[in-house]
């Protein structure tokens, strides 16, 4: 729950007010309340503190959100992810870009926590989430899964209002607060009208907006999101990138349109075959070598005058 | 999560042609920000349908106690019910012999809804029932054991016979759930009933030849009972036990109201919403299996009402099991104890077992449920 209130400043701010022993796993307030209560009492506490500070400048350049050596082979030994490493810092919007079955999407649920990776790790503010409960990783990480599926009939509202579940106790009601949450997610999305509706009624795209809302409700740190895109109309799909970067969160997002992940990302990662064949700012990644490489397909790339991003342009086979 | 009924299921939005209360009149009904009021009253706020199902459960027991082989006055039973009229002939008959049996049979009802309500959400599939499933079934083939076979002879059977019928439920449920679960976790229709069906044969045929190989003509009428399953055995001493699984199973899954409506958005919605799910659903499977073989062991198997109560249920007050469970309690018993009447007047004074009628109803039920299931598919395609 600390972690919401301005992920964006966090990177900045915390660092310096902190002097407790344990930043990583703890949310922003402890340590900080700690700092304030303790400094002068005793000087024994000297050299610990010495030594917190130096773990603290190791914390302040880890990433939010990291992967290291990340595998997954399925259990028929086809090996989907290859020892993939990224990170992704707070405020930052990192796409996963890479043709179908290049493994963005196993990647993420590693990432996200519906597949258990077989080699590897994620870590959240540098802790190992391995030995996280579904519960905690819940708290921090938020996504928008593929299966979306709604066999019986739910409001759009108890849909959205489940994002509060990994923040309460199993027999806890949402309160008045938690309402207050759902309605302004909802409204953020576009899709306050559609409140009242059956979710299993609703169009495709639709539902991509109302499960946004309920990432958007479970108030992470850091939002995964496959192909947030799908189903949408283009003015929707506009809308939602630009909300999640305006969010402050640690974004990884996986992306289909390669100009789109251009624009709205601040880094990219290309996979082909379940490892990382460039990364770095989309400027530096999408050019027309890599592009022929990884996708096989003839295409220029330029800067957009209007946009200032690198934009795509596909040429049919035998035309380049 | 709060009570939000489905308003599609009460009110056909696309046809607004009454003036609903003066609420956005001709806004097509799907306007925009809250909805129009009219929409809104015309669902029963849901004190008010539980208070109504709480007086239809109180008709519903006095007519029990009152109509059967004996026709005794509304009145009387009042009288002797409220310890007024202690010289009435008919005090043993309410108190001894009916109450038990509708106090067993709102018990049985409740139960079987709530544990139907609970199946249908842990396998995502609304045609999950303890009998259809052969959950029944199992916990009936361990109590006729226990009773031909003498297992645990010298214990009481007032333990030795719940004791039985959860462990098999608890089997039969396990075999069941294994067998129709595709490798990616999910359950289809065809297999998980595929899987029910084959199930609930195999214990019924390991019943009959319990039975067989008994021989003993007295065990014949008894297991016929389990199989077909009735509220004759209700007796004060035995009305305990299932009393207390059924508010404690009850209780407990009301507790856990928020992780079973995660359950409906699948297992990878449910994961990354923070639910340990393969840990909740083996912790679910074991209280259901609980709450099942503890009143069959009273009851024997009774078919069909965990599969239309909470179909019913939920046309009324929608999925969310914060809302749904309670409602879906009280129809079920309403609904068992007025079968059990009809079971007792329809042929009396032949007392035809409850299950026959509700097997009756549920069969047909069922059937239409299957056909809007590939209705729905069809359309969705």
């Amino acid at each position: 729950m600390t972690g919401r209130t301005a992920p964006t400043t966090k990177g900045a701010t915390e660092p310096t007010t902190k002097g407790a022993t344990e930043p990583t796993t703890k949310g922003a307030t402890e340590p900080t309340t700690k700092g304030a209560t303790e400094p002068a009492e005793a000087s024994a506490a000297e050299a610990a503190h010495a030594a917190a500070e130096a773990a603290q400048a190791a914390v302040a350049a880890e990433p939010l959100l990291r992967t290291a050596g990340l595998t997954y082979t399925t259990p028929a030994g086809r090996r989907l992810v290859d020892a993939v490493s990224l990170t992704v810092s707070a405020g930052e919007t990192v796409g996963l870009v890479g043709p179908n079955g290049s493994g963005k999407t196993t990647l993420l649920r590693c990432v996200y926590g519906a597949l258990a990776p077989t080699g590897g790790q994620v870590f959240l503010d540098g802790a190992d989430l391995a030995g996280a409960s579904a519960k905690a990783r819940a708290r921090r990480i938020a996504t928008v899964p593929q299966d979306g599926q709604a066999g019986f009939e739910l409001t759009v509202r108890q849909i959205v209002a489940m994002g509060r579940s990994p923040h309460k106790r199993f027999w806890e009601a949402d309160t008045a607060a938690d309402e207050e949450l759902v309605r302004g997610a909802l409204a953020r999305v576009g899709a306050a009208d559609l409140a009242g509706r059956s979710f299993a009624r609703l169009s495709g795209g639709e539902r991509q907006r109302v499960l946004t809302a309920r990432a958007l409700v479970q108030e992470p740190t850091v939002l995964v999101l496959d192909e947030p895109t799908n189903h949408l109309d283009i003015r929707y799909q506009l809308e939602i990138l630009a909300l999640v970067r305006d969010l402050g969160t640690a974004n990884l997002l996986a992306l289909h349109d390669l100009t789109l992940a251009a624009y709205y990302c601040d880094r990219l990662y290309v996979l082909d075959a379940g490892r990382v064949v460039a990364s770095g700012p989309p400027g530096d990644v999408l050019t027309a070598e890599l592009l022929a490489e990884v996708y096989g397909v003839a295409a220029e790339v330029a800067v957009h005058p209007v946009t200032g991003a690198p934009t795509v342009t596909y040429l049919p086979p035998g035309r380049a | 999560m709060t009570y939000q009924p489905v308003r599609r299921l009460r009110t056909r939005r696309e046809a607004p042609i009454r003036g609903s209360g003066g609420g956005a009149p001709g806004s097509g009904g799907g306007g925009l920000g809250e909805p129009p009021a009219g929409t809104r009253t015309r669902t029963l706020p849901y004190s008010v349908l539980v208070a109504a199902l709480v007086i239809a459960l109180a008709a519903a027991g006095i007519a029990g106690l009152a109509w059967g082989s004996v026709k005794i006055p509304p009145g009387d039973v009042l009288h002797i019910l409220t310890g007024k009229a202690d010289p009435s002939p008919y005090r043993t008959i309410v108190l001894d012999v009916r109450l038990p049996r509708v106090l067993l049979g709102a018990a049985v009802g409740a139960g079987l809804a709530v544990v139907g309500t609970t199946l249908q959400a842990l396998v995502r599939n609304p045609l999950a029932d303890p009998f259809l499933l052969g959950i029944s079934s199992g916990a009936s083939a361990a109590a006729v054991s226990v009773i031909v076979l003498g297992v645990g002879a010298g214990l009481a059977t007032t333990v030795t016979i719940p004791a039985a019928s959860f462990v098999g439920a608890f089997l039969a449920l396990l075999l069941v759930y294994t067998l129709a679960r595709e490798p990616g976790g999910g359950f289809t229709t065809s297999r998980l009933i595929l899987a029910g069906v084959a199930v609930s044969y195999v214990l019924a045929a390991l019943t009959s030849l319990i039975l067989v190989v008994s021989a003993r003509a007295d065990h014949l009428k008894e297991v016929l009972y389990w199989t077909l399953g009735g509220l004759g055995s209700a007796r004060w001493d035995s009305l305990a036990l299932p009393l207390v699984v059924l508010a404690l199973g009850t209780g407990l899954l009301l507790a856990l109201a928020r992780p079973l409506d995660l359950l409906l958005v699948g297992e990878e919605g449910a994961t990354v919403l923070g639910l340990n799910t393969a840990r909740f659903r083996a912790a679910v499977f074991a209280l259901a299996s609980l709450v099942t073989g503890v009143l069959v062991a009273q009851s024997g198997a009774i078919g069909f009402v965990g599969l239309m109560v909470p179909h019913a249920a939920r046309m009324l007050v929608g999925a969310a099991h914060r809302a749904l469970l309670p409602v879906a309690a009280l129809m079920g018993a309403v609904f068992l104890v007025l079968a059990d009447l009809a079971a007792r007047t329809v042929a009396a004074p032949q007392d035809i077992p409850v299950g026959v009628l509700t097997a009756l109803t549920g069969g047909p039920f069922f059937l239409w449920l299957l056909r809007r299931d590939r209705a729905r598919q069809e359309e969705a395609a």
